[in-house]
């Protein structure tokens, strides 16, 4: 049962073909006899999800279920469960119980969704190939010597290597996107605000936003609608109602308007992931779809503006993390300074540290003008740039990533080259707008992902394009070897 | 700009950030790459452009000033390094 979609999973659910007690025990045997080598999962929460996927069943049972009812999915260790260790991927919060639940963890749980564990990822979401975390890198099921993309690598892997049917993660400069790509899987960024930050541990809060990993773009559309919504305990939750994505899978792609942004296409990228993309525009201009050359002329500016807001925030947001309230406490501290300093200083690994640094140093008395507000004035020109284009197409097409997964420890000690793997991502972020990453060929056996830009809230176009490209591609559905 | 162990050192006080003398130097050349990778933001006139706060414009949302939350003292302390009487400790600040 473990090749079933999640639609399939829940019709057979319904039905009666099995419980969701027999398929969350299916689910954790797979993560039992395959996650050593993957090490996409921080924490298996094997008591609670056998406990929810008995109240499912009762559901199921009772008329009650809904499209996630007894569903097992995978959570990444950002978001806060009641009761539960939720890391962050960090030594700093290794000892740290969440005393609440995220609200998207309240209502994918409300929904009847079943936890199976809290996934690895990059040590507070920072890093592009999930070498990051405290607790080592997540390994990519395609090939098990490459990194599988960050910082949502163990919720990416976890799906590809068809562990869980979905699983959730956070994208702040394409943390969903980028391994999605890289590890042949669909993940979706929704537009800032869709989905609620509340107990979604801060990283870079004007960029960070919440969304679903899932085999097909249909799967993805059911999680994303559970997920979505309005919370007015997020200060930067949009008060929108939620677009049925499901109904709107199947519209025609007829008259659709694609713009490729030369900028992507340019110097940089991998030349089998750029012939993979052009046959999948192919795909499209066949289901109907004119395709125009567009420009994002600011697009270079991205990954520098990124990387001075991200820090920035980042060094305000960790800031709360000083062993007085919760989290790493280092021991025998001789006054409070100390306590401050020890506690961070043996807490946070090494690119948190170097983003502390660096977001410090630009919010820092005479620096702020040149680094912080400058990024800020350029993210704007970023954002300009994609609502000039939104006026002449309706959705942006390119590659999710330049290159395919790349070799563990490769880009590890240089920054500024891990950085430019979110080349064509973080644009988006710094836009707020929503993107997805759907599979679109291999290269040397390991996936290649598409990514298609929409204008804000456009989330429902975004999952109907690409389940109309996975009704006519058969990418999403091959998985790895040897995880049988 | 160069950054060199002293600035490094400062920018860490700042911070209230403890690192190891030995890495350092690597910092103080990892930040030093990093801040000229984003000089090239230099290279665009931004005169005149708005920083952009909010991707949608949104602005801060208001609430009725009513009570929304209860107390929950014990189960959020429960998680503390150190606790008494409902008060976080630390070690002694003043004499």
């Amino acid at each position: 049962m473990y090749q079933k979609s999640l639609v399939e999973l829940a019709a057979d659910l319904q039905k009666g073909a099995y419980s969701s007690e027999e398929l969350t025990r299916a689910c954790l045997q797979r993560i039992h006899t395959h996650d050593e080598r993957l090490n996409s999962f921080v924490t298996v929460t094997e008591t609670q999800a056998l406990t929810a996927a008995q109240a499912a069943d009762a559901a199921i049972k009772a008329g009650t279920a809904g499209p996630l009812t007894g569903i097992p999915f995978a959570h990444k260790d950002i978001f806060c469960t009641n009761g539960v260790k939720t890391s962050c991927g960090s030594r700093m919060l290794d000892n740290f119980i969440a005393p609440y639940d995220a609200t998207v963890t309240q209502k994918l749980l409300a929904a009847g969704a079943v936890m199976v564990g809290k996934t690895n990822m990059d040590e507070f979401a920072m890093g592009s190939s999930n070498e990051t975390s405290f607790y080592g890198p997540v390994r990519n099921p395609w090939d098990e010597t490459t990194v599988p993309g960050g910082s949502s690598g163990g919720s990416a892997a976890a799906v590809a290597a068809r562990l869980v049917p979905v699983s959730t993660g956070t994208d702040t400069g394409g943390s969903i996107r980028q391994p999605a790509a890289l590890c042949g899987v669909t993940g979706l960024k929704p537009t800032y605000g869709r989905v609620s930050r509340y107990g979604m541990i801060a990283f870079a809060s004007s960029l960070d936003q919440g969304g679903p990993f899932a085999r097909s773009a249909e799967d993805a559309a059911v999680l994303l609608g559970a997920m979505a919504g309005f919370d007015a305990r997020d200060s930067t939750s949009v008060d929108r109602p939620v677009d049925d994505y499901v109904a709107q899978l199947n519209q025609p792609l007829q008259g659709l308007k694609i713009g490729l942004p030369k900028e992507y296409f340019g110097a940089g990228l991998d030349t089998a992931v750029g012939d993979a993309i052009a046959v999948a525009i192919e795909e499209f201009r066949k289901l109907g779809a004119t395709v125009t050359e567009i420009t994002l002329p600011n697009t270079h500016l991205s990954v520098p503006a990124y990387y001075v807001v991200a820090p920035a925030e980042c060094s305000s947001n960790l800031s709360r993390f000083d062993g007085v309230r919760f989290g790493h406490r280092a021991a025998n501290a001789q006054d409070l300074q100390d306590l401050y300093t020890r506690s961070r200083g043996e807490g946070f690994g090494s690119e948190v540290k170097r983003r502390i640094l660096v977001g410090t140093y630009a919010l820092s008395a005479g620096y702020y003008d040149a680094y912080y507000l400058k990024a800020q004035q350029v993210r704007h020109l970023i954002r300009d740039d994609f609502l000039q284009a939104f006026a002449q197409v309706d959705v942006i097409m390119g590659p999710t990533a330049p290159s395919v997964a790349f070799k563990l420890g490769e880009k590890a000690d240089d920054p500024v080259s891990m950085y430019l793997s979110d080349i064509y991502t973080i644009s988006v972020n710094l836009a707020g707008l929503p993107a997805i990453s759907i599979p679109a060929g291999f290269s040397n056996g390991l996936p290649i992902g598409l990514q298609v830009i929409g204008n804000y809230f456009a989330e429902a176009r975004l999952l109907n394009i690409g389940h109309r490209y996975q009704q006519v591609s058969d990418w999403h559905t091959r998985s790895p070897q040897g995880f049988e | 700009m160069e950054l060199d162990a002293s600035d490094v050192e400062k920018i860490a006080h700042l911070a209230r950030l403890g690192i190891n003398t030995e890495d350092i130097p690597a910092y103080a050349r990892n930040l030093t790459d990093i801040l000229a990778f984003v000089e090239q933001l230099n290279s665009v006139d931004t005169t005149g452009v708005e920083p952009l706060a909010h991707p949608l414009d949104a602005t801060q949302r208001l609430r009725p000033d009513e009570v929304t939350e209860t107390n929950n003292r014990e189960n959020f302390q429960k998680v503390a390094p150190e606790t008494e009487s409902g008060l976080y400790l630390v070690p002694q600040v003043i004499e």
